[in-house]
């Protein structure tokens, strides 16, 4: 392989970095703003296309008696109905608990049980009402402090047959379908020996990710057998290999199907994964020759693709006087609703680092995936992270104050550093978590108290660290292709998603910095799986560390290939050779300046009027060589299931009208740390965008269900998220630069990270204000009014 | 029945159902794909488009109270040359995923067109019918501000 950091040479020799680091702007603007850009529902598919409708389940959990569909059949414009007898496969990211359709049972409220193919969409919505089910209504489970209790009903009484990634745990015969534990030390001495010692129990609601563009997706299987569905995705690689895992039967192999992902209107992690796209894939089996396509409506889009789970978590933690901790104890119970296949890998990565960016010596983690009969959890911007630190950081405010210590004080004293050993004995790697935290403080004028002329009107400050992991695989990987054309521009070819983030813009950054290019002269478009290489995910805040690590060792090969050639005719020594102006120089030869227009296609003519070179292509791959999910399942010890940590601090300014406990954010900052901020812009971009979406949730959001499982708040007008009025009057966005050693030009993700901070900090600056701990989220206005009139003051 | 509608400067005759809505009409007859499907109930903005230089939510206008009626869209704001206001949306990124961005740059143009140097309220107001979940709307506002401040250099 060839080596990792060539920056470090074409910076020494240039003096600065030309199109890393800089706020070059973003290749995919001109598409978006003009209308250019299209989005899977904009694609054509001429006069042949169907429209799929869902028929869903309106129960909780019931076992399905019988399903009729002959009315459907005949009603106008119905080409067929489906249901799940003709798919009877099971499937799942990380666990096969999931099915296309519903077989046998219903397990939350929406499930689908049957669809309907017709010429056009509302004759595909009409017929649906025509199916006829009929059902044996089960004792429905709803809260998963109950679902674990002995006794309990079962879910999945198949449990124990399902496939599994090595790392999960499930206890079959129970509702837990994975336990993440982790034991290092020893906990009950360390309470017994602390100076103080607190424990509290901590709630956190589902939550939706409303993307503005709901999922869709179109499935097409031509009369030559090859299957081709279009979706609105951040994971075209996994899709294809979970279609045809999951439609293997028919006879497909990964050949044979082909994903193609258009520009994506938002996903996070809402998209990652299958949700709906496996029923539109399977649909399309079904009418040979004709597109079908699923859009799910906006209600559809909050009750049957992933949430977020809610989680239950019990917190105990340890400290000595001088502000020390010594022990942590954390139980999370996680409502993960009726199929897992994906969020039990939230459950686990949450398991691993439920501690939050400290150093402590003895810890014990239970994180247990609870079995309800509530929509699938699954993955949102943070993966467990954004759940678990409202409790935690609440928690440590509070443990700060008992002792009498500052909070910045008692973070700073305990905030990990490079080489401190993590919960499960890997060590942690170089951050810039300490000056995020002064810097944050310093942004929010820590220490300094601050009155408001009106009386009634108080202010408050709030801190909270933040620390998060890739949660993946621990072999997933990415590849790249680049391609060099007559004008010596470039094409690079990847399977990330841009999702808004701006990666396909990084991806350029790093291909034209290896290649002395102008960012303008390289383009990056989003991905066909037939034609683009591997990448397992757009998730997980990985693709700016590992999909530019693939793009930069893609760019190295083509620059050697081209050093090669130059070698070949001039015979300049390559390691004289160097890339700067679209031009190939030489360090010996000041007046060398070959450019690269003139031979990356055609090659070089020699002397004797023969040529050498050719097209110069060039490929890279990246696979995280050092990591192992192999960890003893009783202590979660022994392995190095994590890449490493992105780490950062919030801090919140806000003021409280305590006549009606609304909550006004007049500041808000966030420090994170990049390790090196490909394109500073762009970082800050998703600081504010995440600020403002953590603040939804502590703010503005929670999903709300009736006794029977049936979600309540299924639309923008009963589940508010913010609008431009909704927003702090001031964002600070803070980019703090301690290198990764082996990310690109010293890079690591931050995308869901700016969302993590948010909730904890104003749950700390409402006690700052009040002196009011409130443990659960949302933080309403309601619960902020109620708590004003209840305290003394 | 039989509509003649303007959208973008060309006049269509359509036929359209009684219950069609705009949206759907310039999206599956026309092609003008801009105008998007975000939540059919007039919450999210992202099919806002200007009905005779007004912003409206195409998906509660119906085709055929549009009859007669001027349809401009993100396709024809910059047709032959980005607007200012684009301009300023694509360095400012003012957008990530840019499914409302349609949307919210007809929002923000409305807006410029009746007050050319707004306030950072009077841009919230403006972009509040507009739901955006990618960019926490401050880079959004920073762009229509800054198109205020150069009509105000222009013309003092």
């Amino acid at each position: 392989m060839t080596t990792t950091h060539p920056f470090e040479a074409e910076a020494e020799r240039n003096g600065e970095l030309n199109a890393v680091g800089t706020s070059a702007v973003r290749i995919d603007g001109i598409d978006k703003i003009s209308g250019a850009a299209q989005f899977v529902d904009d694609l054509d598919f001429g006069p042949g296309l169907l429209h799929g409708a869902v028929v869903e389940s309106p129960h909780a959990y019931a076992r399905i008696v019988s399903i009729d569909t002959s009315k459907a059949e005949d009603a106008p414009g119905v080409v067929k109905v489906v249901t799940g007898q003709d798919f009877p496969y099971n499937f799942g990211m990380y666990m096969g608990d999931r099915y296309i359709f519903a077989q046998g049972h219903v397990r939350f409220v929406g499930e689908q049980v049957a669809g309907v193919i017709a010429r056009t969409h509302r004759q595909a919505v009409q017929a649906a009402k025509l199916v006829e089910v009929e059902y044996e209504v089960l004792e429905a489970l709803l809260d998963p402090k109950e679902a674990v209790a002995d006794g309990a009903p079962l879910i999945h009484p198949d449990l124990g047959e399902y496939s599994h990634v090595p790392w999960f745990f499930p206890k079959a015969g129970t509702n837990i379908a994975h336990w993440r534990k982790i034991r290092k030390g020893d906990t009950e001495r360390a309470f017994a020996e602390a100076d103080y010692v607190l424990a509290d129990t901590y709630r956190v609601p589902r939550y939706a990710h409303c993307a503005i563009e709901p999922h869709v997706t179109v499935g097409k299987l031509d009369h030559a057998g090859r299957l081709t569905v279009w979706t609105a995705s951040q994971s075209p690689h996994t899709q294809r290999h979970l279609f045809a895992e999951a439609l293997a039967p028919l006879g497909f192999s990964h050949k044979d199907v082909r994903v193609i992902t258009p520009y994506v209107g938002g996903g996070f992690g809402g998209k990652a994964g299958v949700t709906m796209e496996v029923i539109g894939a399977a649909m399309a089996t079904a009418v040979k020759g004709h597109p079908v396509k699923l859009r799910f409506t906006r209600e559809q889009e909050f009750y049957n693709t992933y949430q977020r789970q809610g989680v239950v978590a019990e917190l105990k933690v340890g400290v000595m006087n001088d502000g020390t901790i010594t022990a942590v104890e954390h139980t999370l119970y996680w409502d993960a609703g009726a199929y897992v296949e994906y969020g039990a890998n939230v459950v686990n990565a949450a398991g691993l680092s439920a501690t939050g960016p400290y150093r402590v010596p003895n810890i014990r983690n239970d994180s247990l995936c609870v079995y309800t009969n509530l929509p699938p959890g699954g993955p949102y911007r943070g993966f467990g992270y954004s759940e678990f630190h409202f409790g935690l950081e609440s928690h440590l405010d509070r443990v700060a104050a008992a002792i009498g210590m500052d909070p910045v004080d008692f973070r700073r004293k305990n905030a990990i550093v490079e080489g401190d050993e993590l919960s499960y004995g890997a060590h942690m790697n170089p951050s810039g978590l300490l000056p995020a935290i002064d810097e944050t403080a310093s942004a929010i004028d820590w220490g300094v108290e601050e009155q408001s002329d009106d009386p009634n009107t108080v202010i408050g400050k709030g801190i909270a660290l933040f620390w998060k992991a890739p949660a993946m695989p621990p072999n997933a990987s990415s590849a790249s292709f680049l391609k060099f054309n007559e004008d010596g521009s470039v094409n690079v070819s990847v399977s990330g998603m841009e999702l808004g983030q701006g990666y396909l813009t990084v991806m350029a950054q790093i291909a034209a910095e290896v290649l002395g290019l102008p960012v303008e002269k390289v383009r990056v478009e989003t991905p066909d799986t037939d034609r683009n290489p591997y990448e397992w995910q757009t998730v997980a805040s990985h693709v700016t560390w590992s999909s530019g690590l693939a793009v930069e060792r893609a760019a190295v090969e083509a620059r050697e290939k081209i050093f090669d050639v130059i070698h070949q005719v001039y015979g300049y020594e390559d390691d004289t050779l160097y890339l700067a102006d679209e031009q190939v120089k030489c360090t010996t030869d000041p007046d060398f300046a070959k450019p690269l227009r003139d031979f990356v296609i055609d090659g070089i003519q020699t002397e004797d009027g023969t040529w050498r070179g050719g097209p110069i292509v060039a490929s890279g791959k990246f696979m995280p060589e050092f990591t192992n999910a192999n960890s003893d399942p009783e202590t979660g010890q022994g392995g190095h299931p994590n890449v490493h940590y992105t780490v950062g601090a919030c801090g919140m300014v806000i003021e409280i009208d305590t006549h009606t406990g609304r909550i006004f954010v007049r500041k808000a900052a966030l420090a994170v740390d990049a390790g090196k901020a490909i394109n500073p812009d762009l970082v800050r971009g998703q600081i504010t965008g995440g600020l403002v979406q953590g603040l939804a949730t502590v703010l503005y959001e929670d999903m709300r269900f009736d006794e029977d499982g049936r979600l309540l708040n299924p639309n923008f007008t009963d589940y508010k998220i913010p609008t431009a009025f909704d927003i702090p009057d001031e964002m600070i966005p803070i980019i703090i630069e301690v290198p990764q050693p082996d990310g690109p030009f010293g890079a690591r993700g931050v995308g869901e990270h700016t969302m993590i901070g948010a909730a904890p900090a104003i749950a700390n600056a409402v006690f700052d204000a009040l002196g009011v701990r409130i443990t659960s989220m949302p933080i309403t206005q309601e619960k902020v009014a109620q708590a004003v009139s209840a305290s003394p003051t | 029945m039989q509509v003649t509608i303007t959208v973008n400067g060309e006049s269509w005759d359509l036929d359209v159902a009684p219950a069609d809505v705009l949206l759907d009409v310039l999206r599956e007859q026309i092609g003008v794909k801009s105008p998007k499907i975000g939540c059919e109930r007039g919450d999210c903005g992202s099919c806002t488009v200007l009905l005779d230089r007004r912003t409206v939510r195409s998906c509660l206008v119906l085709a055929v109270e549009v009859e007669g009626h001027e349809v401009t869209t993100v396709e024809g704001i910059g047709a032959d040359r980005l607007s200012d206001l684009q301009e300023l949306f694509i360095t400012l990124n003012s957008f990530q995923c840019g499914f409302c961005a349609p949307g919210i740059v007809l929002s923000a143009t409305e807006l410029l067109d009746e007050n050319p140097n707004p306030d950072r309220h009077d841009v919230q107001e403006a972009l509040s019918g507009n739901l955006c979940r990618c960019t926490g709307y401050e880079p959004i506002i920073d762009a229509v501000l800054a198109v205020g401040q150069r009509s105000g250099e222009v013309t003092p």
